[in-house]
């Protein structure tokens, strides 16, 4: 086991764009039968909103709770799957409307619904190894499902940002520990100039998702010496409502403890997004001394699992900025013929 | 067709990022973009300075024959707002409909797409604002 000896988040921020539709109006649309759908509805991104937008939202608010000076961030990395421009980082405008420009690195990542947990996992190195003073990891998507597929009924918009930092006096919690699990395992994909991926539906549970996700989480809690009743909150990727709750059911974690970072049945899979919301969301109500399992999952696939222990500065810091229930809260409904205009579905 | 310079784009993006602006030093007038003199005093004496993104609604009003280079998001609402320090800005309403905005609300400044080249697909983001949260 390798420990980490310094990185804490020392600020925290998660962005949901106002608009929903109805996982009903998505099935109105294609005749589906609407009793058993994945969430209760997901979020929409503004006509003016892509990831670069709502990646600076949710650093903003990180970036406040923080109460650092933007110049003092030596990184900024970007994890997203939908990337504004395909060559043209999405990080270096991130940086530069937060001010964090010009002594900073600045790259995006990909693994799909990963890409955030990925993009922390670099950040809190950098810092611990003592290279940088303060990185910023985001993850953020404005997620595109095939019209009437499945993945139409999740696919959705967000973001969630973290500032690591070393001082624990100045955090809000925490990385005691993270491990990854990772195959090639062909569940999901999406070559360049689609703009829809393809999916292999018979992949996506047993051998992608609950996998990887066991055996990250299996690895992390024995390389690292924790137990389940170290843990007081599970989150992990939410592609659905039903995928975590059951993720927690085979390692035996009680469901307690996971739903009160799951989201997804209110906004839907926000992609890279998804399990570091559901984080912000637990921090936004977790207690100093109590310890998160984090567990994201990517198609492609792996799962990065992270241990994370609440910090006394919580409770002065998540009165800093909007919780993530503001977000939530501030929803307008829009019909299908609005999603498809704002998602890009109508040409002009 | 509608294209965006990218060069004059570039150069403003200080301002339409971040709302750095520059002040005179001589008399105090605010300038969103490098002035080589001020316009008020003609000095040439300038410090940067960053606008808090916090204001005031004054005035709106809804846009529903945009200019070119403006459709995709048309209709939208253009503000006149009175920043905290005083200094007044026009700028796009975001996350709003007109029925919702009244005189004096406060509102804050966040980063949006404004519009697109249509032949080379650069995007341009510039500052708008939206009711506070
Ligand atoms: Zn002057």
């Amino acid at each position: 086991m390798v420990r980490i000896n310094s990185a804490v988040i020392v600020g925290y921020g998660g962005y949901v764009p106002r608009y929903r539709i109805k996982s009903e109006e998505i099935a109105r649309i294609w005749g589906r039968d609407k009793s058993e759908l994945p969430v209760e509805e997901k979020a929409v991104a503004g006509l003016d909103e892509d990831t670069v937008t709502m990646a600076v939202e949710a650093a903003k608010i990180a970036i406040k709770r923080a109460g650092i000076p933007p110049s003092k961030i030596g990184a900024v990395h970007v994890g997203t799957e939908s990337k504004p421009y395909a060559v043209k980082p999405s990080g270096t405008i991130v940086a530069e409307a937060i001010g964090a420009v010009p002594s900073v690195t600045a790259a995006d990542f990909e693994f799909a619904c990963k890409a955030g947990t990925e993009a922390l996992q670099f950040i809190t190195s950098l810092v611990d190894a003592g290279r940088i003073e303060y990185g910023l990891a985001i993850g953020a998507d404005t997620a595109q499902g095939r019209p009437g597929d499945a993945l139409e009924f999740t696919a959705a918009c967000g973001a969630a940002a973290f500032i690591i930092g070393r001082d624990k006096n100045e955090g809000v919690a925490e990385i005691e520990a993270w491990t990854s699990y990772v195959t090639d395992t062909p569940d999901f994909w999406r070559r360049e100039y689609e703009r829809y991926p393809h999916h292999t539906a018979r992949f996506t549970g047993d051998p992608a998702y609950f996998h990887h996700i066991v055996n990250s989480v299996k690895n992390l809690l024995e390389n690292d010496g924790y137990t389940l009743n170290d843990i007081d909150y599970a989150v992990f990727h939410q592609p659905n409502v039903r995928f975590p709750l059951v993720a927690a059911k085979l390692l035996g974690i009680d469901l307690e403890k996971t739903k009160p970072g799951l989201i997804t049945g209110y906004i839907g899979n926000t992609y890279a997004a998804s399990s570091l919301l559901g984080l912000v969301k637990v921090l936004d109500q977790a207690k100093p001394g109590q310890r998160i399992l984090l567990a994201s999952f990517g198609s492609g696939a792996g799962s990065d699992s992270y241990i994370i222990r609440v910090l006394e500065g919580i409770e002065v810091k998540r009165s800093l900025a909007p919780t993530l229930d503001k977000f939530i809260e501030r929803k307008t409904y829009i019909d299908y013929a609005i999603y498809a205009r704002h998602r890009k579905k109508i040409l002009m | 067709m509608f294209r965006i310079k990218v060069p004059r784009y570039w150069r403003h993006k200080d301002f339409r990022y971040r709302l750095n602006a520059w002040k005179c030093n001589h008399c105090g007038e605010t300038h969103f973009f490098q002035p080589l003199i001020c316009r008020k005093c003609r000095s040439r004496d300038f410090s940067r300075v960053t606008l808090p993104e916090s204001g005031k609604l004054l005035a709106y009003t809804v846009v529903r024959s945009p200019p070119e280079g403006f459709e995709a998001q048309s209709p939208y609402i253009i503000g006149f707002i009175e920043l905290d320090d005083g200094t007044r800005i026009l700028g796009q309403l975001t996350d709003c409909y007109p029925e919702e905005l009244k005189q004096g609300m406060k509102v804050e400044a966040t980063l949006r797409k404004i519009r697109e080249d249509q032949e080379d697909k650069i995007i341009a983001y510039c500052y708008k604002f939206r009711p506070a949260i």
